[in-house]
Order: structure tokens, then C-alpha cells, then sequence
């Protein structure tokens, strides 16, 4: 017998209810408001400790943090808490300690929907794109906040990743691997967001591919959006990040300069196979 | 003419009839499929809703009938159709906010809101039966047929009549406006986007910055507006009888499922496809036969299969075999 009151028994009767898409985030609820907190670099969670829900603490102390034109990348290995790291700097989950901060403001009673407002894009690892609509609607929820036209950002978008273009009018959900994600990063982008979280990006893609993804990531940072991206493949994140963090047990074991980190030997040895 | 004949009877006796029920179950069903897709879990008080939103209407109907009030030859129904689809969502989104929305946060799985849907179905039922009375209730006024039997047979020179109910008209009209505006809604405005992305991915839609309270409660909203119509139509159809809404459930759950639980399309054709069941199953095909069969070979008996008291068995039995043979439905929605 399961002690959770609210578990999955019984649950798998699809004629009475339907748990695909439903939310796992434990998001922060509303009613927080913002202040101002200045200092310190463009994006950044400092000294995080929580967990899902009523769960066990997976994130101790951690701090991870982008600065304006930089890309931050953090790595480690399996169950690092790098996934719930993003998650807490985006407000799906509550955090017991620590601080978000954004641009010189503290967010971190706001709700996920209100930091998309303040300027925060996040692509998911999983089901980060919506199957069963087009690629042209999924860029139009991305700019769901926006009022004004968003025509002249999906068309940056689609000259971006060509291929979406070609595929607009097609249901997502039949799209490959690779097309999926820039559809992910797409839909992130048309908030033109001031800072972008990616999760993964290259997970599950051919190595041909994810060479032209980390490509198309460079060229977005390039136009001045700060990048803080979870990345298995560390030796080529490192390689082009500005800084780096490697999380182990949901704490910080070694940040710094991407460099640095490829050079230090105990990092080589533990996380990069030599 | 025999053959004519035939063809008006089973109009008459069969298709008219089926495409009005066949309307107003896709209505419901359309109900049960939004909140099943949206929200997650299969609406057992769907029934008790259009109870409670007919209700409304039927009270301000004799509301205005004593006032003298009327629109002619219309039902006088369908001026207190807007108040009584007011009354439904006001119903709906208080049950929201004191029962579903605590569950919603605490994340509970489906299961726990048809469970939760259950005890709702009680209270709505009992809250109809103390105001208005657990009795059949008749609203309907205005015109009674478009084309009554008599005229038919009187332009038409033939032995069958064909009538056709202002309420049946009205029925068929009205489910075509209102499944139009529904997939215009779903398909091109934003908002409508923004509940199919929620029905996608919950998380991505709150990354997206949709508000999910939002989206929940302009589901409450339209499924009101959905569930008030269709009980007003089938009380105008039939007669208003808060148990008979009880036990529309059945083949309103059979339409949603045999249609593909959690696609609009899919209500819709389940709706017909129950509706055009249960009419012809019990229907008794003497008079039909007799005009088609050779002379001398005319059936003696009615030729019904199910006695009407079966109609319901109809529904169950569609289910079963959909359940068994193509479980994701018609067309195709969640698996079941």
C-alpha cells in the first residue's frame, strides 16, 4: 500500500481519466511578488536547497548563474540535479532556500508564467514541444504573452532553423529528433526572451546534427541573449561555454571557466573520461 | 408510391427523431470530451449539469410565460436559455472553486476527480429535486410542428405523413451553430490555441506563460454553455426530468468514447452513431416492411428488436463492443 493519498493506483484506466500532458511541476504559486535586489550577474540562482513538492531535498546549496553575452553550462553525471537546478531557477518547484535573481531584481516568489513575462525562455529536456499542433502553432504559444506583432520573430525564426518553414503547416508530433528541438528552441525564442535556459538541447539527436544544434546555440548567443544550458556532451559544451559548473548530488563540485574546467585533471578524470 | 411511403415512414419514425437526440447527445458529449481532454478526468455530474442548467431555464421560462412574454411561434425556452447558461456557469465555476480546484493542486490523478465528479453528480441531483421537484416538467410553447403530418400528406397526396417538431428544427440549428462556433473558437483564436496546448503539455503551456487557472476556467465556461443547451434542447425535445438527465449519462459517455474520448470530431459522430442505434434497434419496423415487402409476405408481428424500455442497453452494448474491438474509437482519441 502506497502512503501518498494522491498516487497513481487505480490510475490507469484511460476511459476515466487522462494523465497524459498532465503537469509534474510543483510550481511557485501566485501571489509573490518581485523586488528589486541589485548586484551581482544577469541571471542567477544562489545557494538553491529543495525539492518536488513534499519530497526529499535534491538540490543543496547550489548556485548556478549566466552573465550578459555569456554561455553558462552546466554538467555532471546521471541524477546531478542539473535538470532540477533549470527547474528551480525557473519557479517549477519551490525552493526552501536560496534566491533567484534576474537583472538586478529578485524573482523568486514569482510564478513560472510571470518569469516568462519578465524575460525568461526554458526549453525542457522531455516533451518539450506540443505534439498535436502544428510547428507554426507551437511558435505562436511560445509568443502567447506577447501583444504586439510576432510575425517578424517567426520569420527570424524560420530563417534560423529553414527546415521549420518547410514543415509549418505539419503536426509536430510527426517531426524527427532533431526538428523537434529546434521546434523547442523556437517556441522558446518567439518570447524574445532576455535570457535562454536549455535543457539537453542535443538529447536523443545524431551527432550531425547536434553539431549544427550547438552551431545554431552560438549563433543565438551571439546576438547578445545569455545561454545557461545542461549538456551531456561535456567536453564539446565546455569547449565553447564561458563558464561552467559541474554538479554532483545537487551541489556545486567545481564551476569555473569552461577552459579551466577542460584543463582541471580531477574533472578530466571524473566527468570527461580522461 | 409504396416505396415512397416507405422512405417518408422512416423518415418520419426514424431519421427526424435520431438526427435531434443524435444532435443533442453530441452537444453532451462534447461536454464530457472537453473536460475529459482539458481537465483530465471523465465528468460523471455532466448528466446533473444540463439538469441544473435546464432547470434554470425552465423557471424563468414560466417566469416569463406569466409575464405574458413569448416569442411566437419560437419556444419561449430560448429567451431564458441565456440566464440559464449564466446559472450553469456560476454553478460550475463555485464547484470549481470549492471542490476541483483543490484536488488540481494537490496534483491528484485522474481517478481521484471521476470519484470526486461522483459526489458532485449527488449533490447537483439532490439540489434539482428540491427546487424544482423530482416530476416531469413541461416548458415547451410556441408553434408545434414545422411540417405537421397532416399538411404533409395534404401537399403530398401520399399515405405517410412527415412531421417535423419546431423543437427538432430548432435542435438541429442550433447543434450546428454552436459545434461551428466551438471549432472556430478551438482552432483560431488564441485562447482556444492556448486550451488545446494546455490539453497537450501542461508544463510547456506554463513555460509558455499560458495561465492554467485561466485555461480551467474558460473550460467551465464553454462546458456550461454546452451542457445548458443541450438539456434545454432535450427537455424541449422530450420533457424536462431531472432522473432522466441522470441516466442520459450513459449513452452521453457512449457517444464521447465510441467517437474517440477527448476529440470534438469524434462526440460529435458518437453522438449520431448512438442516436441512429437506439432509433432503429427499437423502432418497429412493421409499417416499413409492409410497404416494401412483396403482398402476402408482410411480417405479422412489429419487427422491433429491443422494446424501447431497452433503449439504454443500446448504449452499453455499442460501448462494450467499441471498447473491445477499437478502443481508441472512431476517430481516434486517447486509448482507452
Amino acid at each position: 500500500m502506497s502512503t501518498e493519498p494522491y498516487s497513481d493506483r487505480g490510475n490507469r484506466d484511460l476511459s476515466l481519466g487522462n494523465p497524459a500532458g498532465m503537469g509534474t511541476a510543483h510550481a511557485v504559486a501566485k501571489g509573490g511578488k518581485a523586488f528589486v535586489a541589485s548586484g551581482g550577474p544577469f541571471l542567477i540562482g544562489e545557494a538553491m536547497t529543495g525539492g518536488y513538492g513534499a519530497g526529499p531535498d535534491i538540490l543543496h546549496d547550489c548556485t548556478i548563474a549566466v552573465d550578459r553575452g555569456e554561455i553558462a553550462v552546466i554538467v555532471g553525471p546521471n541524477g546531478a540535479g542539473k535538470s532540477t537546478g533549470m527547474k528551480a531557477v525557473f519557479g517549477m518547484l519551490n525552493l526552501r532556500a536560496g534566491h533567484v535573481r534576474l537583472d538586478g531584481e529578485d524573482i523568486t516568489a514569482l510564478t513560472p508564467q510571470a518569469r516568462v513575462a519578465k524575460g525568461m525562455g526554458f526549453v525542457p529536456q522531455t516533451s518539450n514541444i506540443f505534439t498535436s499542433m502544428t510547428v507554426e502553432e507551437n511558435l505562436e504559444m511560445g509568443a502567447f504573452i506577447r501583444t504586439d506583432d510576432i510575425r517578424p520573430t517567426m520569420e527570424q525564426i524560420y530563417d534560423l532553423f529553414p527546415i521549420l518553414r518547410e514543415k509549418r503547416a505539419q503536426a509536430a508530433g510527426e517531426l524527427s529528433g532533431g526538428q523537434r528541438q529546434q521546434v523547442a528552441v523556437g517556441r522558446a525564442l518567439m518570447t524574445k526572451p532576455k535570457v535562454l535556459m536549455l535543457d539537453e538541447p542535443t538529447a536523443g539527436v545524431s551527432p550531425i546534427v547536434m553539431d549544427e544544434l550547438f552551431d545554431r546555440i552560438i549563433e543565438v548567443a551571439r546576438t547578445g541573449i545569455p545561454i545557461l544550458m545542461v549538456e551531456q556532451n561535456a567536453r564539446q559544451a565546455l569547449e565553447i561555454a564561458d563558464k561552467g559548473y559541474v554538479l554532483v548530488q545537487g551541489r556545486n563540485a567545481y564551476s569555473g571557466t569552461g577552459k579551466e574546467l577542460l584543463a582541471d585533471p580531477e574533472v578530466r578524470k571524473s566527468f570527461l573520461g580522461g | 408510391m409504396d416505396f415512397l411511403n416507405a422512405i417518408i415512414a422512416l423518415l418520419n419514425f426514424v431519421v427526424v427523431p435520431a438526427v435531434a437526440y443524435g444532435s443533442q447527445l453530441a452537444l453532451g458529449a462534447l461536454g464530457v470530451t472537453l473536460i475529459y481532454g482539458i481537465l483530465r478526468f471523465s465528468n460523471f455530474a455532466h448528466g446533473d449539469t444540463m439538469a441544473f442548467g435546464a432547470m434554470i431555464t425552465v423557471l424563468f421560462t414560466w417566469l416569463f410565460q406569466s409575464w405574458g412574454i413569448s416569442l411566437g411561434p419560437l419556444p419561449t425556452a430560448l429567451l431564458a436559455l441565456p440566464i440559464g447558461i449564466l446559472g450553469c456557469m456560476a454553478l460550475l465555476l463555485a464547484t470549481d472553486r470549492v471542490v476541483y480546484r483543490f484536488y488540481r493542486e494537490q496534483k491528484a490523478k485522474p481517478v481521484i476527480l471521476v470519484i470526486v465528479s461522483l459526489g458532485v453528480t449527488f449533490i447537483l441531483n439532490g439540489l434539482v429535486r428540491f427546487i424544482i421537484g423530482p416530476d416531469d416538467q413541461r416548458f415547451a410553447d410556441g408553434e408545434r410542428f414545422i411540417v405537421s403530418a397532416r399538411t404533409f400528406k395534404e401537399l403530398t397526396g401520399l399515405r405517410e405523413g412527415l412531421a417535423i417538431k419546431t423543437t427538432q428544427g430548432i435542435t438541429v440549428i442550433t447543434a450546428v451553430v454552436v459545434v461551428a462556433l466551438l471549432f472556430w473558437f478551438l482552432n483560431r483564436t488564441r485562447t482556444g490555441k492556448s486550451m488545446r496546448a494546455y490539453s497537450d503539455n501542461e508544463d510547456l503551456a506554463l513555460l509558455s506563460g499560458i495561465n492554467p487557472e485561466r485555461v480551467v476556467m474558460i473550460t467551465w465556461l464553454i462546458v456550461a454553455g454546452l451542457a445548458t443547451i443541450a438539456g434545454v434542447l432535450y427537455g424541449l425535445d422530450k420533457s424536462f426530468k431531472p432522473f432522466t438527465y441522470f441516466q442520459l449519462l450513459l449513452p452521453i459517455f457512449a457517444s464521447a468514447i465510441v467517437g474517440g474520448l477527448g476529440n470534438p470530431i469524434g462526440a460529435i459522430a458518437g453522438g449520431f452513431v448512438i442516436a441512429f442505434s437506439e432509433v432503429t434497434v427499437t423502432y418497429a419496423w412493421k409499417k416499413v416492411l409492409t410497404y416494401l415487402m412483396p403482398e402476402g409476405l408482410e411480417p405479422d408481428g412489429l419487427v422491433q428488436l429491443l422494446s424501447t424500455d431497452y433503449k439504454l442497453a443500446v448504449s452499453f452494448l455499442i460501448l462494450l463492443i467499441v471498447l473491445l474491438f477499437k478502443p481508441t474509437g472512431l476517430f481516434k482519441g486517447k486509448a482507452v
